[in-house]
């Protein structure tokens, strides 16, 4: 049965508390930056696709610099807070520590990153001055990390910028589609604010390209436009049964969890969740921690290929989540218009793919999971209808750039998710700078 | 199980671990607790004219994380009545006769002075003194401590007065707050001095508070000179007492080595440099006495592993072995090797090399690792790299002769060889 409610207040807060913990005190904090060796062209450095300076925003730490430390890393991140809390380390800046190497612990990169970030944004810290306006005048389709780094870097230069969102608030997949346990909305909310605060954005909220503005209307009236605007369909199942009730994709079960109160979010007794990325990954721990019996998470590979990461199938796991190996969605059954069970497909491995990772392959075999929930995580898909309606060059809807953010019309430069087809937030924040950079370029 | 009981002078102790005249050996609560702990001896803390103390009186440097790798004091000698201190000294004494107990005296600069409280002392059951000439602070303002240590002849007047009287062993304890501790060294043995003991505190500001812009240790909006002690002095410390094991006078007398000492290793080398006690404070003021039990235990099993008997075995046997810079054989070369299965990439060493020292580390750059190998022929042998590296045994110096026989910078310049091969 699919209902909401089915925790008390107490028990979905401890289940959505922060599942990374902050320092409680300097002690803490300086234990650990201490250990850093402050290396040379530093592997972490060369891990994070924003090039944050690690080692000396750590060393910043040891020196009670602390607003420097901040200013180290958001010269290079300017969401380095929400990142120090979303970002896969452990296949990033942590994962390439030289401690590693000892088959020592990796210096906990993000946690040091969220101590100064977290200060610099609890004080309102500024530590970038705005140059005087230049009067050139930048639009910026889209709100989330791309968007708002390419928004900052502009209007450190002096451009003025219109951010145009189409939901009510800004911060993109890291205010509506991250577990609750990494970022809550109003952490979210804190750091849309201090990065706006070097002043010269402005964001209007619930205008959506395609329906409320063009591309020919931006350039129309700026110098230069940003595209920004993400992936957000969720890849379909194309099987039958998809259509019966309680078969949901993960990006809007997240985004109700995240607009919504916890205990207004109704979930199965029993789930199924397709696909195993982070998205995955977040759809069944919070489908487990809103109090469903059981989540069975279906995958079509083994844990060689998954694209999640260890740590993350870890939390997985100890959240009681099950996960079945080689299996692929192959019919949702229902009665009376509700989903009741999921058949499945068992699947083999045969030669590798485009991505190198072996492909699955269909057996005969199959079998039935009972289900009273599918959530569908299987990826998620470019607006292809919204690019297919421009003179973008793309990909299946991917917009097709070069020089890394110069799109095929002049004067509109496109980062992030919307380019890439979905990447981590920190890809997202560099593509921002790339654009930044571009359109600097582009008008001066 | 080597013998590590030492007999300084007659003065029998079951290790040659003393804990030095400082505030842990001013009264009978500590010393007993030391004793028990295990400690082969106390020099009680100074004893004198009756004095006033300050608050604060201490403060400490911290670097990367550790803290007081540095220390200092502007505690003066003993502000508790003689009397006390003397009854005290007895009763310990009879509990622990089996342990040294020195007493630490810093007398008014007088001979009388001098000689009353050395018959207080001995009656009290000292078995030797040390004498304080070398407090950097507050009593020197009165004449006394370094005041006597930096002035030899002064140092030799009062020696001469104690010798007058003791009947005991008498130990000087030299001040480091001059540029050689051996005119002070040579004019007390001269004066008939039985030891010496090395060094007292260093005067020092340790730091200043960047609010108050006071600096330490604070005192209502003041500060004053520091003594500097802790592991930071060590070196300084071992470069004294080589001096004074090397010259023909001081080296005649036995010598108690001091500072910084903080564990087995640190005695040790003080030791091999000539000391045949040594004296702890800040180590024992930061962890407690029980750090005695590894001293005691690391000593022994070094002793074991390299077959000395009892310490006398190995007393002084680095002392030969510091010479003059124009006497090192230029022949010698060696060169860094790094061993690239140890290396973790973490370019201390290259960075180092390349803006500091030779340019000598070659950087083959990579994602995320860089390599890292040496060029030889460019390496000088600093050890830089060797010492930045944080990795054991990564790095290693390997010998490489320039040519087979010695040859020191006198025969070098006789032969008129070139200069500048670098």
């Amino acid at each position: 049965m699919i209902s909401n409610n089915r925790l008390t207040e107490a028990e979905y807060k401890v289940n959505f508390s922060d599942i990374h913990p902050p320092y409680t005190n300097v002690n803490a904090a300086l234990v650990d930056a201490n250990r850093c060796l402050f290396c040379y062209d530093a592997p972490c450095t060369k891990s994070c696709p924003t090039s944050i300076d690690v080692p000396k925003f750590i060393k910043q730490i040891t020196t009670a610099n602390i607003k420097g430390s901040a200013h180290t890393i958001f010269s290079s991140n300017i969401l380095g807070a929400g990142c120090s809390k979303v970002c896969p380390v452990e296949k990033l800046c942590e994962g390439s520590c030289v401690y590693n190497l000892l088959d020592e612990a990796p210096i906990p990169i993000a946690q040091l990153q969220r101590y100064s970030t977290e200060k610099a944004i609890a004080g309102n810290w500024q530590l970038f001055t705005r140059k005087p306006s230049t009067g050139k005048k930048v639009a910026i389709v889209g709100a989330g990390p791309s968007g708002l780094s390419c928004a900052f870097n502009l209007s450190k230069e002096g451009v003025d910028v219109t951010i145009y969102e189409k939901e009510s608030k800004a911060g993109g997949l890291m205010t509506y589609g991250i577990a609750a346990y990494k970022v809550t909305p109003e952490f979210c909310e804190d750091e849309v604010n201090y990065i706006l605060s070097i002043g010269g954005i402005d964001i209007k909220y619930n205008m959506a390209l395609g329906t409320d503005i063009t591309i020919a209307e931006l350039q129309a009236q700026y110098d230069a436009v940003y595209l920004a605007f993400g992936v957000g369909l969720a890849r379909q199942l194309s099987v039958p049964g998809e259509n019966l009730a309680g078969v949901v994709d993960a990006i809007s079960f997240i985004y109700e969890l995240r607009s919504k109160g916890f205990s207004s979010v109704p979930v199965g007794d029993k789930v199924a969740v397709i696909g195993l990325g982070m998205t995955a990954i977040d759809a069944a721990t919070q489908a487990k921690r809103l109090g469903a019996k059981e989540v069975t998470i279906v995958y079509r590979r083994t844990q060689e290929e998954m694209p999640c990461t260890q740590v993350e199938l870890d939390i997985a796991m100890l959240d009681g989540c099950k996960i079945s190996w080689l299996a692929a969605p192959k019919e949702v059954l229902g009665t009376d218009g509700k989903a009741t069970h999921l058949v499945c497909t068992k699947m083999k491995l045969g030669e590798p793919d485009a991505s190198g990772r072996r492909s699955p392959i269909e057996t005969d075999e199959t079998f039935t999971l009972e289900v009273d929930m599918v959530i569908k995580a299987a990826g998620q898909m470019p607006f292809e209808t919204l690019v297919n309606g421009s003179s973008l060059n793309h990909k299946s809807g991917k917009v097709s750039v070069e020089d890394k953010s110069v799109t095929s019309i002049n004067g509109v430069f496109a980062g992030g998710d919307c380019v890439n087809g979905g990447r981590e937030v920190v890809d997202a924040v560099q593509a921002g700078k790339d654009g930044a950079a571009s359109i600097l370029n582009f008008l001066f | 199980m080597a013998d590590i009981s030492s007999n300084f002078l007659g003065i029998k102790s079951p290790n040659p671990f003393w804990l030095a005249s400082a505030p842990p050996t001013d009264k009978k609560i500590n010393v007993l607790r030391a004793f028990e702990a295990g400690w082969g001896g106390v020099v009680w803390k100074t004893l004198g004219s009756q004095v006033k103390n300050v608050s604060s009186r201490y403060s400490a440097v911290d670097y990367g994380g550790s803290r007081v790798m540095g220390f200092n004091n502007i505690e003066l000698i003993s502000d508790r009545p003689l009397a006390i201190n003397l009854k005290e000294i007895t009763e310990c004494v009879k509990l622990f006769p089996d342990r040294a107990m020195i007493v630490s005296l810093m007398a008014d600069n007088n001979r009388e002075s001098w000689h009353e409280l050395i018959k207080k002392c001995e009656d009290a059951g000292a078995m030797g003194f040390e004498l304080n000439f070398g407090c950097p602070h507050g009593m020197t303002e009165r004449g006394m401590g370094a005041a006597v240590g930096q002035d030899p002849e002064i140092a030799r007047m009062v020696v001469e007065w104690v010798m007058e009287k003791a009947t005991i062993p008498v130990i000087t304890k030299l001040t480091p707050n001059v540029h050689s501790v051996v005119p002070t060294g040579k004019a007390v043995v001269e004066a008939g001095t039985n030891a010496l003991s090395l060094i007292n505190t260093i005067q020092s500001v340790t730091g200043i508070d960047l609010d108050t812009l006071v600096p330490n240790p604070y005192v209502a909006g003041k500060s004053v000179f520091g003594g500097y002690c802790g592991p930071a002095v060590k070196p300084i410390a071992l470069k004294f007492l080589t001096t004074i094991s090397q010259n023909e006078t001081t080296s005649k007398v036995p010598v108690s080595g001091i500072g910084g000492v903080s564990t087995w290793k640190d005695a040790v080398e003080f030791m091999l440099l000539g000391a045949s006690t040594v004296q702890v404070c800040t180590a024992a003021m930061k962890h407690g006495f029980r750090i005695v039990e590894d001293m005691c235990e690391g000593l022994n099993n070094w002793m074991d592993e390299k077959g000395y008997a009892k310490i006398e075995d190995f007393i002084g046997k680095s002392v030969d072995k510091i010479t003059h810079w124009e006497d090192l054989d230029i022949n010698y070369h060696i060169t860094a090797k790094i061993n690239q299965d140890k290396c973790i990439h973490c370019g201390l060493c290259y960075i180092a090399c390349e803006d500091t020292s030779h340019q000598a580390i070659n950087l083959d750059y990579g994602k995320p690792y860089n390599t890292y190998t040496i060029k030889e022929d460019d390496c000088v042998g600093c050890n830089l790299c060797k010492l930045v590296c944080p990795v054991d045994q990564c790095i290693t110096m390997e010998e490489h002769r320039v040519a087979p026989e010695y040859i020191n910078w006198k025969q070098w310049q006789e032969q008129g060889l070139p200069l500048n091969d670098h």
